[in-house]
């Protein structure tokens, strides 16, 4: 874990460590890989990504009449809903449901927006245990690590760290065999379910006209946390509606193509929060937690459209800079292009540099699922207008420059023509070392300037017919 | 109907490091029968200080462009991706809340092409008639090949080429960590994505390198010749207009 407090920071330590590069590099290459794979097979993914994107900004564009109808349909069905504004609003609300009914451990299955909330810290600063059962976020919380990948939470470890955590917090004696590290887990983590007093999930998809929950994953664990505890609390960011299982159903499709490249996730799970009472089976109680913490702050501006964030992580995977560096340069919940353009915006504010963290590539755009125009908003956020900008003087002033001169052409030219009686020029390379004051001279040759501009040669040679 | 003349665009980086190629794109149009201008007061499109989230001066600097460029006539030709698509697609978006303004960037916008682009879809022309036994591994720029969707017609010069080969390697189309500023503002990051481009380059194997933005390959000469390893790296028009020679 980095305790260095700015990207380029964080970056250069990551890229100091040649495995982690190597492996995420492998790893992601591998999903992306597959991604494509996927894609390619449906006869038209492009037109079922429209529809994708489409039936997202329909939720959105009346999010809060959508919000109040899935609320109605939940309370209905005999769940409760509860509003939280920040973060602090939403682990109050939690810790209160929880001492109501008395719970002291809480299984997890995996979810973005209780890692959003920092929820762990304050469950067990409230004296509550709770205890991850998606296998990465289970290892991640032994090591007292953090997710560096939205649906591969370990990603930056190696089967052999993973056995080094178990063999020092839970006194095994693994070695490092996947098969044998995952029976290790099941095996614990079955006597964790059956203790438990409350399930705490977060939601892919909450199904606005039935009130119906979506929650996915490929361990089959969020269905003990929603099944065998006697309440549920389900954390969900307030942008994650769907219409209806129609529109659900395309999300699915597009979703598990775009995270895996699997034609679908191992476990989709429906579930109606609420309960009958001639129900025997399921939580007694259950609770939907509705989170904003800077969302509706997002609605209301120009990077709108990263509501429509499915969390597939596909824009990770296709990365150059995330594949790069890994999640934990970015310093947030959220890394990559997603991570950057939703991080300044959630709770804390924080990370409005991120945006520079980018070439404009475009890939990202290419992959996401819903044709989210990520670069259009990190060069949004780049301007400063929204979230500040966290940037020297020299830059600033160099644009300003840039603007004064580049605006006009006579002053340009003769500035040109100045520069080049002082300066070296020609068709020739120079390799100046380490000791200029930017670093483009530690990876690269620089290029002199020509003798003569393009088109003052032009001009010459209209001059002499 | 087939365009006679062209407003030529050099772009900053042909202009002020790299002239020759702007003689190439001139020699390749000749070839074509096309008539180049090159209008004198043109600077830059403004796209540094734009992409760097510097708005107001990005609009001074675009503001010379449209007016060097909307007296003349015909399409303008750029031997750059990235620089077309700052003016086919950013240079409106600039000037969104000033319509009068707005309309003048459209117009100019509108007339902007590419030089692969402008000699594949424009000119219908692939087969040049040149000659060069090479073989090329071409590196697809971001923002020619994503941002402009300009995918195909760099390959089809290329291949056009009597005696010309394309290899390629796996991620291509991955970015070679240039981004303007980006490389010196995040100087090892860019560093390292470059270093994973040149090895991708160097698994396809080619004799040279072609692309058709000067930025992408001053970035991936200059990692190359840091490490004292020699490659040829081109401009798509240097390679076109030698196998006319």
């Amino acid at each position: 874990m980095s305790a260095q407090d700015t990207f380029v920071q964080r970056a250069d330590e990551a890229l100091a460590d040649h495995d982690l590069g190597r492996s995420i590099r492998h790893v992601t290459g591998l999903l992306d890989q597959r991604r494509r794979e996927a894609s390619a097979s449906v006869p038209d993914f492009e037109a079922l990504k429209d529809r994708a994107r489409s039936a997202k900004l329909g939720m959105l564009a009346d999010l809060e009449g959508n919000l109040l109808r899935f609320e109605e349909k939940i309370k209905a069905n005999g769940g409760h809903v509860h509003w939280a504004k920040d973060a602090e609003d939403a682990n109050r609300i939690i810790l209160g449901i929880l001492e109501k009914s008395g719970a002291k451990k809480v299984v997890k299955s995996k979810s973005m927006a209780t890692e959003e909330i920092e929820l762990n810290h304050a469950l067990e600063a409230a004296g509550v245990t709770p205890v991850e059962t998606d296998l990465g976020e289970y290892v991640a919380q032994l090591k007292g690590d953090k997710p560096s990948h939205i649906i591969l939470p370990i990603i930056h470890m190696t089967r052999q760290a993973v056995a080094d955590t178990f063999n020092e917090k839970i006194g095994t004696h693994a070695s490092p065999d996947v098969a044998q590290l995952v029976e290790i887990a099941r095996k614990v983590l079955r006597k964790e379910f059956e203790t438990a007093d409350a399930g705490i999930t977060g939601a892919n998809f909450g199904v606005v006209d039935s009130g119906a929950l979506c929650i996915v994953s490929n361990e089959g664990n969020a269905r003990f946390v929603t099944s065998l505890p006697r309440l549920h609390i389900a954390v969900m960011g307030i942008e994650k509606l769907v219409a209806d299982l129609d529109d659900l159903s395309v999300f699915l499709r597009v979703l598990a193509r775009s995270a895996t490249g699997q034609r679908l996730t191992v476990y989709s799970n429906l579930i109606w929060p609420g309960r009958e009472a001639n129900d025997q089976s399921g939580p007694r109680e259950a609770h939907v937690v509705l989170l904003d913490n800077g969302r509706s702050d997002l609605l209301n501006s120009k990077a709108a459209e990263i509501l429509a964030c499915i969390r597939c992580g596909a824009c990770l995977n296709i990365c150059p800079i995330y594949k790069a560096v890994g999640g934990h340069a970015y310093g947030g919940t959220y890394p990559g292009p997603m991570g950057s353009i939703l991080s300044p915006a959630l709770g804390a504010k924080k990370g409005s540099e991120l945006a520079g963290a980018s070439t404009l590539c475009g890939a990202c755009k290419d992959a996401c699922p819903v044709k989210i125009d990520i670069p259009r908003m990190l060069q949004y956020y780049r301007t400063g207008e929204k979230f500040g900008k966290r940037e020297g003087l020299v830059k600033g002033l160099s644009f300003y420059l840039f603007g004064l001169l580049a605006s006009r052409p006579r002053v340009f030219g003769a500035f040109g023509r100045l520069l080049r009686t002082i300066a070296p020029t020609g068709n020739g390379w120079i390799k100046v070392g380490p000791w200029l004051p930017f670093g483009w001279t530690r990876h690269r040759t620089l290029k002199l300037p020509a003798k003569k501009t393009f088109i003052a040669q032009w001009k010459e040679k209209a001059g002499h017919g | 109907m087939r365009p006679k003349k062209v407003q030529l665009f050099p772009t900053c980086l042909v202009n002020e490091l790299f002239p020759e190629v702007g003689f190439d794109v001139v020699t390749v149009l000749k070839k074509l029968d096309i008539e180049v201008e090159v209008p004198l007061t043109q600077v830059c499109c403004g796209q540094p200080a734009y992409n760097a989230g510097y708005t107001e001066d990005a609009k001074k600097v675009a503001l010379n462009f449209i007016d060097a460029f909307e007296k003349t006539e015909g399409p303008i030709v750029a031997p750059s991706g990235s620089c077309s698509d700052m003016v086919a697609h950013h240079l409106p978006s600039l000037f969104a809340d000033d319509p009068s303004l707005k309309a003048r960037a459209e117009k100019v916008a509108s007339r902007i092409r590419e030089f692969s682009q402008f000699l594949v879809d424009d000119l219908g022309v692939t087969d040049l008639g040149g000659k060069l036994p090479a073989s090329v591994a071409y590196h697809p720029s971001c923002h020619l090949s994503r941002g402009l969707g300009v995918k195909t017609q760099p390959q089809a010069l290329i291949a056009g080429v009597k005696g010309a080969t394309l290899n390629s390697a796996e991620n291509m189309d991955e970015c070679c960590g240039f981004g303007g500023s980006f490389s010196v503002t995040h100087d090892a990051l860019s560093g390292a994505m470059l270093e994973a481009k040149m090895s991708c380059l160097d698994k396809a194997g080619a004799e040279r390198i072609v692309s058709c933005d000067m930025g992408c390959l001053m970035h991936i000469e200059g990692g190359f010749r840091h490490k004292d390893q020699a490659r040829k790296v081109q401009h798509l028009a240097q390679f076109l207009a030698e196998s006319l020679r």
